[in-house]
């Protein structure tokens, strides 16, 4: 397979899977938007995580609690996508630490009152949603799979940001207005959560190309714009936008665009949180790399299973990183294990409860394979001609080959 | 003997204080897959909460729904053990409070899943297959630090000999009729379960000698306060507002 096979499965709008050539370019971008798409999962997490212990009442409590171990999934299924190109978990880490790769923007702002916590997740989920909803129909296999997992759950997180606004909204005058506050507050970096304007995107065209992204931040900012008009006004806050208004002509609503400039200095590091955003992932990180050593330690003194952290230990420069492990998930009783993802594991015990929190905590399932990721063997694309299409000439093999006389039944 | 209210409080609390504890870790655990795991911990804590004192305030029949007692109660109004009050510390001391208290839990609540009260024995019965996971997840947890590199086993040690003194107020006695249980009966199976654990771990048990108690009648450490302050806040700025 070269690029004019490559070519030809972009054209016809197929998938390019994990061991498919591509080119170096595709391969690149690729994994830039997926780290940048994982880090600002992982890193979403702090805005809300903050007000967890003192949500007004222990439904919300369990909400918040659910929303935020969701965004800690969805950094996992797609730093497990990263894998699957080549770009190790810790090397992407150590690059948004050091402040090498970025992510979203609108993280870097405060939430400062429990209405902040509803506008979050109404506003960034829900442009989340509109972003990803697009993505699902990317061309790289894996992402595109680890996107409709997510958008599953991003949707859970839009209704319930909603909601919580909702009641504020039917609420005291302080409720109200605290909503209305939170609003103004993160209309703007909602809005900027689509990126640049088409006109100076910098990586929008080749993504484009490769049908990597599927809409331009434009076509999808104004998607956002017009399905946030309607749910403003049920919500009976203003959108704090003096330009904001019904174009018959275009079908859309006008609106003010965000301010790049400062986009772009927030993204560069000079927003309200950055410091203390990075500062907190990079302590999280460090506090607990001897948690993540004792366990390779551990697996190495019991190496007797396969996929043991020692029988890698060799292949990794890191003796605290711990080998990756696929994830098999029977959902029903009756029906095959099918795979569903991976996630990174010491040994057997730890990677089976990481799979039953990570894979079956919707009640996805009834039992659970995990594999050292290492221990699969996968056919090679390049043998795929030799290796299926001559099942293609076999017709006789099938009933449907053989049609039965006239009156002839029970064939 | 305590009323069935108060010991409904007490389980209650014990899974609300935990909880509280527990989410704490939420974007600070030492792995990705950890954040998971922990916060499917705090959920069950959580949801054990809400039915105990849910079931409480219905029994009470005062019109004090689970909010009310979460959220409205003082210091000395809480029940639960001072174990669950333990600052956090490392991921080796949560992961010693997890293994004493769902031990513990896990026995008591599968004892509880079989008395004749029905609404109890069925919170219970839910909540002791949640706590056996809790169990499994915070032994692994104890063997790979304590049987992982020089640092860690120090470090669990340290954490076990900490938590210890907390967690003879577990079994301390303290029941409601319609419970029928002494918890002394379960120290033995408790022991029996946490010196396995720490056995794989090769840690060795600590010395029993001072011990925390008055948790079940109010009296507890001075880090109830605080974590109470912080999660009635808000709920409290607002007095009568849903949320
Ligand atoms: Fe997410
Ligand atoms: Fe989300």
């Amino acid at each position: 397979m070269g690029i004019s096979a490559f070519d030809a499965l972009i054209a016809a709008d197929q998938k390019i899977e994990q061991k498919d050539w591509m080119p170096d370019g595709y391969r690149a971008s690729l994994i830039r938007q997926i780290a940048q798409h994982a880090h600002s999962e992982i890193m979403g997490m702090q805005p809300e995580a903050a007000w967890i212990s003192r949500a007004p009442s222990l439904a919300r409590k369990a909400v918040l609690i659910a929303k935020v171990q969701d965004e800690a999934g969805h950094g996992l299924y797609l730093y497990a996508v990263a894998e699957t190109l080549g770009a190790r978990r810790e090397d992407l880490l150590d690059a948004l630490h050091e402040g090498r790769q970025k992510y979203l923007s609108f993280i870097n702002y405060p939430t400062l009152t429990w209405a902040d916590v509803g506008a979050l997740a109404w506003l960034t989920d829900g442009a989340a949603v509109v972003n990803q909803v697009s993505l699902c129909r990317t061309s790289f296999g894996p992402y595109a799979r680890a996107l409709v997992r997510i958008c599953r759950e991003e949707s859970f997180h839009h209704r319930q940001g909603f909601d919580l606004l909702h009641t504020l909204s039917r609420g005291t005058p302080e409720q109200r207005q605290s909503l209305q506050e939170a609003v103004d507050r993160w209309w703007q970096p909602a809005l900027a959560m689509f990126g640049p304007p088409d006109s100076k995107s910098t990586h929008s065209a080749a993504s484009m190309a490769w049908r990597i992204k599927r809409a331009s931040n434009d076509e999808l900012r104004q998607r956002f714009v017009d399905l946030c008009v309607p749910q403003a006004k049920a919500l009976g806050v203003r959108l704090p936008d003096p330009a904001l208004r019904w174009n018959a002509e275009r079908g859309h609503h006008d609106f003010t665009p965000p301010d790049y400039d400062e986009l772009m200095r927030v993204v560069a590091g000079h927003g309200p949180r950055n410091r203390q955003r990075l500062a907190h992932r990079r302590r999280a990180h460090e506090e607990g790399a001897w948690v993540r050593e004792a366990a390779a330690a551990h697996a190495a003194k019991h190496a007797a299973a396969p996929g043991t952290a020692a029988q890698h230990a060799s292949a990794q420069e890191d003796a605290a990183e711990w080998p990756l492990w696929e994830v098999f998930v029977r959902p029903r009783r009756g029906v095959s294990h099918v795979h569903a993802g991976s996630l990174q594991a010491p040994d057997a015990t730890v990677a089976m409860h990481s799979a039953r929190d990570l894979y079956t905590r919707r009640e996805e399932g009834v039992s659970l394979w995990v594999v050292p990721s290492r221990s699969m063997a996968a056919s090679d694309p390049e043998h795929k001609d030799a290796y299926f299409e001559p099942a293609a000439g076999k017709p006789y093999r099938h009933a449907s080959f053989y049609p039965p006389p006239e009156g002839v039944e029970g064939l | 003997m305590t009323s069935l209210f108060d010991y409904l409080l007490g389980l209650g609390d014990d899974a609300l204080v935990a909880a509280q504890r527990t989410a704490e870790w939420c974007a600070r655990a030492p792995q990705l897959e950890e954040e998971v795991a922990l916060a499917n911990v705090a959920l069950d804590q959580l949801g054990q909460a809400r039915a105990f004192l849910g079931y409480a305030g219905e029994l009470e029949g005062a019109g004090r729904d689970e909010d009310a007692l979460a959220f409205l109660r003082d210091e000395a109004g809480f029940r639960n053990a001072q174990l669950v009050e333990l600052p956090n510390g490392d991921f080796g001391t949560t992961v010693a409070k997890t293994l004493f208290l769902a031990a513990y839990q896990k026995l008591l609540f599968s004892r509880l899943a079989r008395t004749a009260e029905p609404r109890l024995a069925g919170i219970a019965a839910k909540a002791a297959k949640e706590s056996a996971f809790h169990v499994s997840y915070a032994s692994a947890w104890t063997i790979r630090l304590g049987d992982g590199t020089p640092l860690s086993h120090r470090r669990m040690r340290d954490a076990v000999e900490e938590v210890w003194p907390y967690t003879h107020e577990l079994f301390e006695p303290w029941t409601a009729p319609e419970a029928g249980l002494d918890p002394a009966t379960l120290r033995e199976p408790w022991l029996r379960v946490v010196e396995k654990v720490l056995g794989e771990a090769t840690l060795s048990r600590p010395q029993d000698g001072w011990a925390a108690t008055g948790g079940r009648h109010g009296r507890h450490t001075e880090w109830l306060g605080p974590l109470l302050a912080e999660m009635q806040s808000v709920h409290r700025a607002h007095a009568g507002a849903r949320w």
